[in-house]
């Protein structure tokens, strides 16, 4: 493994402190810990509307936390969230309306066990729009043709349903009221190389036809490559660099020289 | 953000249907009326367009409900086409296009069927649950005779650990309700012998009802209520989190690693709890007796003396290891049978207490047949 404490930080955000005009999430100054330990320290971090921004780290170094605090499951020390220009300390209606313009992929899906993936898909649907249960049945069927699984999977449960699959349909969930914004914690693993390029491909189909922002925490190689506009790398409780492949490619900094270059890096990148 | 629109204009021999607005998720109550009224037009007119160029805004709603009324007017004998499609807005309609028509749910049957159906498959279980049972019991007596055979596959600390849940942190809660019921019985004794002068007997009833029957059959309940419930939840869940199999894949034997504990602990700790809550019921039923009846406390003991011999006692401590066997293989097969649904956790949990409880009390009724049959 390689260490990232001992390293100095030899890039810093640009702009960090003034808050750019089209930001559709931007974060300052956000401290996070749990106990004593903090695990993001004093981050700041501008989504720009319409991007997929990657977002890489090493393991344990905080990203599904950010992704987990931006979206307000786990309390911040300090620090402020701003989504579509709302501050999400406000109050509640504000959150209820930013929460049903964005959905979240989870790093183990998080399917409803009891519902079956018909149901789990329709349940946010449900809840926020009154329409019919023909319509209802159509639009499952099309976000699940969308994320690539075919209509006999409707009736299935959550257990009897295999690692990918589970991926697919908490995209499909996510993704079931059309949100603004889709935030996806590793969303390529588990999945074959041919349905993580597919998946690759819809989110960039995705994000061309309804104009997504997405904020994807990955650590598969080519889905930086080839879905994403842009990449923030995380380290030491900060962001440690950002910019596009190249610049990345480009960078001096030991952790992403090894993270870019490394042999896995080599065989993909070339 | 304009609502949305479609407008119908007559072109020559043909139709433009013309859509506008913004055509999202939002609006989709107000769309699907939109699409639906549409949908059935019918008319002399065999060319509609469907023209988007004025829609400001599509998402997969939109676009799928567009889609629709296109395959709804085709199928109706229309020409249907979809015209002003942005290159973006294309590749979406282009995704939905793939959708097929939604398959229908398998019709369910008539209320009396699924009467019926319910009933039919509950008669069925009752015959599995009695397999499962028996598989289990078999599979626990021969983990105990491997264990027998090799004692460092004994896992202590692990019965330690689940005697400190079911036992000990059990106590209090067992010794106050137990007390409670004592009193009660004393009390309700009391007040109807007192009618006819037999006051003091009420002594022998107590004594006899508690030692013999209430003090082990009130504790199996609550210990099926509070602990067997506990089992069927942390197998349940460790099932559906796939660690049992995982310990499967290591070699271990599930039923000597996660069972054959909690089942010693429970067969340790039933037989406690019963002679604790015994004794925490005569107390009560003492104190009531001399607060509330008169009876002072050492012609309470002497009575007591008198009215009871070990037998009693001994009928009601062998009773307890058997009822804890009992709840405990009912509440494991209960625990491994979860599937991986959190509702089946529910389900399974609630069926754990309701059967473990039934049973217990049909294993009282068997044992009072067998104590009666035997003379004692
Ligand atoms: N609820 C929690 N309580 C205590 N510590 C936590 C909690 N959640 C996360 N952590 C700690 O925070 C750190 C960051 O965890 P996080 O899950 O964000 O890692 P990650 O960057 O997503 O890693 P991976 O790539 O492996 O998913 C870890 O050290 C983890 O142990
Ligand atoms: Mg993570």
């Amino acid at each position: 493994m390689t260490s990232t404490t001992a390293t100095p930080i030899t890039e810093t955000p640009t702009g960090a402190a003034s808050t750019s005009a089209d930001a559709i999430i931007s974060v300052r100054d956000l401290t996070v810990a749990f106990g004593s330990r903090r695990v993001l320290d004093g981050l700041n971090l501008d989504v720009a509307r319409g991007e997929i921004l990657g977002f890489v780290g090493a393991s344990g170094a905080g990203k599904s936390v950010l992704m987990r605090t931006i979206i307000g499951l786990v309390p911040k020390v300090s620090g402020t969230i701003e989504v579509f220009g709302t501050d999400l300390d406000g109050g509640d209606k504000e959150r209820r309306d930013v929460e049903r313009r964005w959905g979240i992929l989870f790093q183990h899906g998080a399917l409803f066990s009891s519902l079956n993936v018909r149901q789990n898909i329709q349940f946010p649907v449900r809840e926020y729009l009154k329409v019919s249960e023909r319509l209802l049945d159509e639009i499952t069927m099309a976000k699940l043709t969308m994320v690539g699984l075919k209509p006999e999977v409707a009736d299935r449960y959550p257990s009897e349903l295999s690692g990918g699959m589970i991926k697919r349909v908490a995209l499909a969930r996510a993704l079931a009221l059309d949100p603004e914004i889709v935030f996806l914690d590793e969303p390529t693993s588990g999945l074959d190389p041919i349905g993580a390029g597919d998946f690759d491909e819809l989110v960039r189909t995705l994000q061309r036809t309804l104009g997504l922002t997405v904020f994807m925490v990955t650590h598969d190689l080519d889905s930086l490559h080839t879905a994403c506009d842009r990449i923030a790398v995380l380290g030491n409780g900060k962001i440690i660099a950002q910019g596009t492949m190249a610049d990345m490619l480009a960078s001096q900094h030991p952790w992403l020289r090894e993270y870019f270059h490394g042999k896995r890096a080599r065989a993909v990148i070339g | 953000m304009s609502g949305p629109t479609l407008e119908q204009i007559a072109k020559g021999d043909g139709l433009a249907l013309c859509a506008a607005g913004s055509w999202t998720a939002r609006f989709a109550p107000a769309l699907e009326k939109l699409v639906g009224e549409a949908e059935k037009l019918t008319g002399s007119r065999p060319n509609i367009f469907i023209d988007v160029s004025q829609v400001s805004k599509l998402d997969t709603f939109g676009a799928w409900l567009i889609e629709r009324l296109r395959r709804a007017l085709t199928n109706g004998g229309h020409e249907a086409q979809i015209a002003g499609l942005s290159a973006n807005y294309a590749t979406l309609v282009d995704e939905v296009r793939r959708v097929k028509p939604a398959v229908p749910l398998p019709a369910s049957g008539s209320a009396l069927t699924a009467v019926l159906d319910g009933i039919g498959r509950n008669i069925y279980g009752i015959g599995e649950t009695l397999v499962a049972l028996v598989d289990m019991i078999g599979a626990v007596i021969a983990a105990w005779f491997r264990v027998w055979r090799h004692p460092s596959k004994f896992r202590l600390t692990s019965v330690v650990h689940h005697l400190e849940q079911v036992c000990w942190n059990a106590v209090p809660i067992v010794v106050l309700i137990t007390f409670l019921i004592g009193c009660i019985v004393a009390q309700q004794g009391l007040f109807h012998f007192r009618r006819f002068g037999a006051d003091v007997f009420v002594v022998d009833m107590l004594g006899v009802l508690v030692l013999r029957e209430l003090g082990v059959l009130l504790v199996a309940i609550m210990v099926a209520g509070r602990s067997g419930s506990a089992y069927t939840a942390e197998l349940g869940s460790m099932k559906m989190r796939e660690e049992i199999d995982a310990l499967r894949t290591m070699g271990f034997d599930a039923i000597e690693v996660l069972i054959l504990p909690r089942m010693v602990a429970l067969v340790l700790a039933l037989p406690i709890l019963a002679f604790l809550g015994a004794m925490a019921a005569l107390y009560g039923g003492g104190l009531v007796a001399w607060l509330y009846g008169g009876v002072d406390p050492s012609s309470f003991l002497s009575r007591l003396r008198e009215a009871i011999s070990i037998n009693h006692f001994i009928v009601g401590m062998v009773k307890a290891p058997v009822m804890a066997m009992v709840i405990g293989i009912v509440a494991c097969v209960e625990g491994l049978a979860v599937q991986g649904s959190a509702e089946s956790l529910g389900q399974h949990t609630t069926s754990s207490v309701v059967k473990g409880i039934f049973f217990v009390i049909v294993m009282d009724g068997v044992f009072a047949i067998f104590f009666a049959s035997i003379g004692i």
